[in-house]
């Protein structure tokens, strides 16, 4: 099996995190921002992951152990924040909690 | 010896200043009246003593000097407290504590209602006190200390009732005007300094007669720096302004200060510094022309006024014009001697002036008076002695013998000395009708108010005293067209001043110039009682014509000279200020201050609460970070 070029998988790394970033620009919707935040984190533990497998290190893979831990916490945090919202807005639309008046 | 005292003269005022400031407290009335007019009085005393003793046995070098001790002493600049007495300090000190003790004397009953009473008489003996020190002072410096502090007493005293705005405006625009002569005065005595090393008056006149050759650049210089100081000391052209509003100040303030000695101490000046003018005969020139220019314009706006003390400031302008008119023809005794007849009778004008306004509740308007000769038949016969002074009335008043000195002295001036004597004679004219329309519209007629009381028995002394004085202060000089024979006065004086102008030719010449003079002043009475008296509506019918009403409201403004000034000095200043009253340098400061307040504004709009701007904000943060670190 011919082995896949570093650089496709690392356009592959950023062409989802690119995904998740728009989706976090552009959704209104809280629970999508989250989502688009997963993948931005999952883009950048592939990152990682080719890294290790290109130099045979296992940092790589210890580092998106980490990353999965992170994003387990994120979730946690974040999803408490949309029943927040939902809470005290009525609504999962981010920008409904825009009050500051700068 | 005598001499030895003459340190008091000026301290017993002072003293009397100090205790009355500082004990002020707890002075009765009485006390504040006795402490301030009994400080002078014992300063007159000595004065007069002092007086005695160098008229009957003068100093051996016919001056004396006491020097109380040292001032400055800065590398090569020593400035002690010296005083000089010769004749002519000797003639001043006379007439400041002279006349200065008997207006004390006057304002402790006129002044007896006033709020202000302690502070009214210490201001008053301070004045005393630096006027004398002026005339006394051995240097220049000190000299110019009292003139300066004359000037303050001026400002306090024109605003002593300071709570009406107008006084306070009067008082700052005499303070100003004459601060603009007293800014020259000083670069003058800068001027000095700088090249003689001296400031005391007689070496550096030494120095100045020796080193300085006639007419030369600097001595020029220097002398019309100290003329434009006397000029704004002495209200002549062009800086006469401020006199006439000074008449804000209580009457007697205006009596000694602003007509008897404040107001001569350009006269004494120049005449003190006489040497330095004379090596500038440029300047001479303009002082005479000045003068005779002033005595002119200031008679001519005395004519119309209505205020009568008004009047009597216009004619102070123009009187003070005639010592300028001799000081410039080099007369010098003659100003002198007119200085001191003017003290006299322009003093009992202003005291008696003062009755009047007090017995008819501050009225000044001359038209508003009238038939005050029955009702006030003492202070009425005072005025009238006065004015028959000032008028310069034939034999019979001390004005005639000085103002006769003077233009004499003035025909026998080479050069423009005939014209200059026409314009004293038209001068002598219009102020024959000046005060005598004052004397007949106020005085006599159908009175038109009633007078309320009349003068205090204090009051009564100083008038007295001062109206024999304005008949007799004359008498010690005898002009030689009435047979000569008494020249008390210029033999005095002549161990301090050189002797004026002399007759290239005598003969009947003399006698016909002071019979002119005397024809001229009797002929001003008659016009004044023609148009004032005999026929009032004569004078009505000459000012109702377009060209003589236009001309009255100019003379009657004083030659529009305050409009002018106005426009061009007071309103652009004013605009200045105004526009640099935020300080242009501030604006820097500001500047930075309002550009953070900006940049504050800017940066806060940012803070809008939605968080999908931030996260592209951190987005396009992190991009540009990366960029910048891998790009390179």
């Amino acid at each position: 099996m011919a082995e896949i070029p570093l650089t496709h998988g690392l356009l592959l790394a950023v062409i989802l995190f690119a995904l998740g970033l728009l989706t976090v620009l552009a959704r209104r919707n809280v629970v999508f921002i989250l989502m688009g935040i997963e993948i931005m984190l999952n883009a950048a533990g592939l990152a990682f992951v080719l890294g290790g497998a290109r130099w045979g290190a296992p940092d790589g893979q210890v580092l998106f152990i980490l990353i999965l831990a992170v994003a387990a916490a994120e979730v946690s945090v974040g999803l408490a924040l949309v029943l927040q919202l939902h809470h005290r807005f009525g609504s999962v639309d981010v920008d409904a909690a825009r009050q500051m008046r700068g | 010896m005598i001499y030895d005292a003459l340190w008091l003269v000026p301290l017993l005022p002072l003293i009397g200043f100090v205790c009355l400031t500082l004990l002020g407290g707890w002075l009765s009335r009485r006390a504040m009246a006795v402490l301030g007019v009994g400080s002078v009085a014992l300063a007159t005393a000595l004065a007069f003593t002092i007086g005695y003793t160098f008229l009957t046995r003068p100093p051996a070098t016919g001056h004396c000097t006491e020097v109380i001790g040292s001032w400055l002493a800065v590398g090569n600049l020593h400035v002690r407290f010296g005083l000089y007495l010769d004749a002519l300090a000797l003639v001043m000190m006379l007439v400041v504590t002279g006349v200065g003790l008997l207006i004390h004397l006057y304002s402790a009953t006129f002044m007896a209602a006033d709020s202000g009473y302690r502070r009214y008489f210490a201001y008053l003996n301070l004045f005393v006190a630096s006027m004398l020190m002026l005339v006394l002072a051995d240097n220049l410096l000190l000299l110019y200390l009292g003139w300066e502090m004359v000037g303050l007493c001026s400002y306090l005293l024109i605003g002593h009732d300071y709570a009406d705005p107008v006084n306070g405006r009067a008082a700052r625009k005499a303070f100003v005007v004459t601060r603009i002569g007293d800014a020259a005065l000083l670069v003058g005595l800068l001027l000095l300094l700088a090249h003689w090393g001296t400031l005391q008056i007689q070496p550096l006149l030494g120095l100045a007669a020796q080193g300085w050759a006639n007419g030369s650049a600097l001595a020029t210089v220097a002398a019309a720096l100290l003329l434009t100081g006397a000029v704004g000391k002495s209200a002549q052209l062009p800086l006469q302004v401020w006199l006439p509003d000074a008449m804000a100040g209580p009457t007697p303030v205006s009596a000694l200060i602003h007509a008897a000695t404040m107001v001569t101490a350009g006269v004494y000046l120049i005449a003190r510094l006489h040497t330095l003018f004379e090596l500038a005969p440029a300047v001479q020139h303009a002082v005479a022309a000045l003068g005779a220019l002033t005595l002119l314009l200031a008679s001519c706006s005395a004519l119309l006024q209505r205020d009568i003390k008004r009047i009597l400031a216009y004619s102070t302008i123009s009187q003070i014009g005639y010592m300028f008119l001799a000081l410039g023809v080099g007369a010098y005794a003659a100003a002198l001697f007119h200085l001191m007849t003017h003290a006299c009778f322009k003093a009992v004008l202003f005291l008696s002036a003062g009755v009047v306004i007090n017995a008819l509740d501050e009225e000044h308007d001359i038209y508003h008076m009238g038939g005050l000769g029955r009702q006030l038949p003492g202070t009425s016969l005072a005025f009238l002695t006065g004015a028959a002074s000032l008028a310069a009335l034939p034999l019979v008043s001390a004005g005639f013998y000085s103002k006769g000195l003077i233009l004499a002295q003035t025909w026998n001036a080479p050069g423009m000395g005939v014209w200059l004597w026409t314009g004293g004679i038209l001068g002598t004219l219009l102020t024959a009708i000046y005060i005598f329309r004052a004397f007949f519209v106020a005085f006599l007629g159908r009175p038109k108010s009633h007078a309320r009381c009349g003068a205090t028995a204090a009051e009564a002394v100083a008038l007295v005293v001062l109206a024999a004085l304005s008949v007799t202060a004359g008498f010690v000089e005898i002009p030689a067209g009435l047979g000569g024979g008494v020249q008390a006065f210029t033999g005095l004086v002549a161990s301090a001043l050189p002797p004026g102008p002399q007759p290239a030719h005598t003969g009947n010449l003399p006698a016909l110039l002071e019979l002119i003079a005397s024809l001229t002043a009797v002929a001003g009475v008659l016009t004044a009682y023609y148009f004032f008296r005999y026929r009032p509506p004569a004078a009505t019918a000459a000012g109702a014509h377009p060209i003589t009403a236009a001309v009255g409201r100019l003379w009657q403004s004083g030659w529009g000279f305050d409009w002018a000034y106005e426009r061009l000095f007071v309103r652009p200043l004013v605009m200045f200020t105004r526009a640099n009253r935020h300080d242009a340098v501030d604006a820097l400061f500001t500047g930075i201050a309002a550009g953070s307040r900006a940049l504050h504004r800017g940066l806060s709009r940012t803070q809008t609460g939605r968080v999908r701007w931030y996260a592209a904000g951190i987005a396009c943060g992190s991009f540009i970070l990366i960029a910048l670190m891998v790009l390179p």
